[in-house]
């Protein structure tokens, strides 16, 4: 028994120099994660139970008396979850850095089902900027939610996606385009790069080159007036250019759009998401359309 | 596993929040030694808490009566309005004897993430609150996270064709700790809101 135990921790107990290095920020390198530290421990204890990485937090849930579960979209590690220690006490020494829209630098170690965070510097800040307004913050929470939904795996890197989330999270925090306009785009192409991209200019059954009038979101996009299914709905021209300028990141067209075609374009979106995902988002309902 | 009462007590207590199989089981066996004069003021205790409590008509505190206590306390200041997430927020503000007015709990915070908007907390009845014109000021006093902040900016653009002075509690250092530990989002906050030292 105590032998297995001892199997158990082995990995965590860090000979005293080793722990110097990881415990002090400043021997961290910012993208070597403490190599020369860590790369002589890989040699004495068999695994690196230490990782750095850069991440966003997705959703944060309450754990136990003062404890957080953050979910968190990771550049190297894809979607994992870990647990913030004493987080909600109000005198937590990176209480405000794990809230949900953070860009953060975190230090974390393996757990047996949930990672630990141990240290956390803040990249930038979003969640102070989104929150402030409230058309921000419900099109910035459909964001999360999205990239959340769309990494089935947990601990799968996905780094075009976290990529995309950054880059979606700096546009609503910096107010330069319209919150729900942000939000179209980032589903559209967080689908695309997970493998859902909609068929835009040419037909999705046929191929035939386009413009088409209609949209059928079990076809996968657009589709020709020959092949097109039952449930199919009739789209505006100036719908179809708006999608394929927020797919495209024109944003030159996309920002002229009126917002009636806007209304149009997030309802298609909302719907080819969500049966693409066979479930419905939470916060979707909650985005607030200008 | 054991038989019959003995198990069904374990596995209530069980579901109770932070009370895992293990202390579940501790709580039972105490309860089996107890004296039963101790077990049965237990009993009545939590038998009375369903029967008895429920929601104040006003402010939606918890409480024994149509409206809570601080509701029907004709010393406080009928102008004022702290808007908090819980009931327990109330306690947490009452003991520092700083704020004499009322209280409206919301009952939540706006998390469109786990499906809660507008609609799902106690925001109409606020409203309805506000339409008198007895008050002047309505205090936000929601969790200083990303969904009481959220929660905030939604109640203050409600309110602001209302003629009503809206404040949000302040947020900086807490008292006692040490400003290096301090994240940057707070401190900066510390400084946006620092005051004059009258000295």
């Amino acid at each position: 028994m105590r032998r297995r135990l001892r199997r158990r921790f082995e990995p965590y107990i860090l000979p005293r120099q080793n722990r110097a290095i990881c415990e002090d920020p400043a021997r961290l390198g910012k993208d070597g994660a403490a190599a020369t530290g860590l790369m002589s421990l890989r040699g004495e204890n068999g695994r690196v139970p230490l990782y750095r990485d850069e991440a966003v937090v997705l959703r944060t849930q309450k754990l136990g008396e003062a404890d957080r579960i953050v979910t968190l979209l990771t550049r190297r590690h894809g979607r994992v979850r870990a647990v913030a220690k004493g987080v909600r006490r109000t005198a937590s020494r990176f209480g405000a850095r794990v809230e949900p829209f953070s860009h953060v630098d975190l230090l974390m170690y393996e757990g047996r089902e949930l990672d630990v965070v141990t240290q956390a510097e803040t990249i930038e800040p979003y969640g102070e900027r989104i929150a402030s307004d409230y058309g921000r913050y419900t099109a910035g929470t459909a964001v999360l939610e999205t990239a959340e939904r769309l990494t089935a795996e947990e601990r799968e890197p996905s780094l075009r996606l976290f990529l995309l989330v950054v880059g979606a999270l700096r546009a609503l925090a910096e107010e330069t385009h319209t919150p729900s306009l942000v939000l179209d785009a980032f589903i559209l192409r967080a689908m695309s790069i997970s493998g859902y991209e909609p068929a835009l200019d040419s037909c999705s059954r046929c191929g035939a080159v386009g413009p088409h009038r209609f949209f059928a979101v079990a076809a996968g996009g657009m589709v020709c007036a020959e092949h097109r299914p039952g449930g199919a709905v009739t789209v505006s021209p100036a719908a179809t250019a708006l999608l394929v300028a927020l797919l495209d990141g024109d944003w030159t067209v996309a920002d002229a759009g009126e917002p009636r075609t806007q209304r149009e374009v997030s309802g298609l979106v909302a719907a080819y998401l969500q049966w693409q995902l066979e479930r419905g988002l939470r916060s979707l309902r909650l985005v607030e359309r200008g | 596993m054991y038989e019959g009462a003995v198990q069904d007590l374990i596995d209530e207590l069980g579901r109770l929040p932070g009370v895992g199989p293990k202390s579940a089981q501790r709580i039972a066996f105490h309860l089996l030694a107890a004296d039963p004069v101790d077990v049965r003021r237990l009993v009545t205790a939590l038998t009375e808490v369903k029967e008895r409590v429920r929601f104040c008509s006003v402010c939606g505190n918890v409480t024994e009566e149509e409206q809570c206590k601080i509701c029907r306390d004709p010393r406080r200041d009928v102008a004022v309005i702290c808007v908090v997430e819980e009931p327990k927020d109330v306690v947490a503000i009452e003991k520092t004897r700083e704020f004499h007015g009322r209280y409206h709990v919301l009952g939540g915070a706006i998390s469109p993430i786990e499906g809660i908007g507008p609609d799902d907390l106690r925001i109409r009845e606020l409203m309805s609150r506000l339409a008198d014109d007895t008050i002047t000021e309505l205090i936000l006093a929601t969790d200083p996270n990303l969904e009481g902040e959220a929660t905030a900016t939604y109640l203050a653009r409600l309110v602001k064709p209302m003629n009503i002075r809206v404040t949000r509690l302040a947020s900086g250092l807490p008292v006692g700790g040490d400003l290096e530990y301090a994240d940057e989002v707070t401190l900066g906050r510390a400084f946006e809101g620092r005051r004059l030292l009258d000295v």
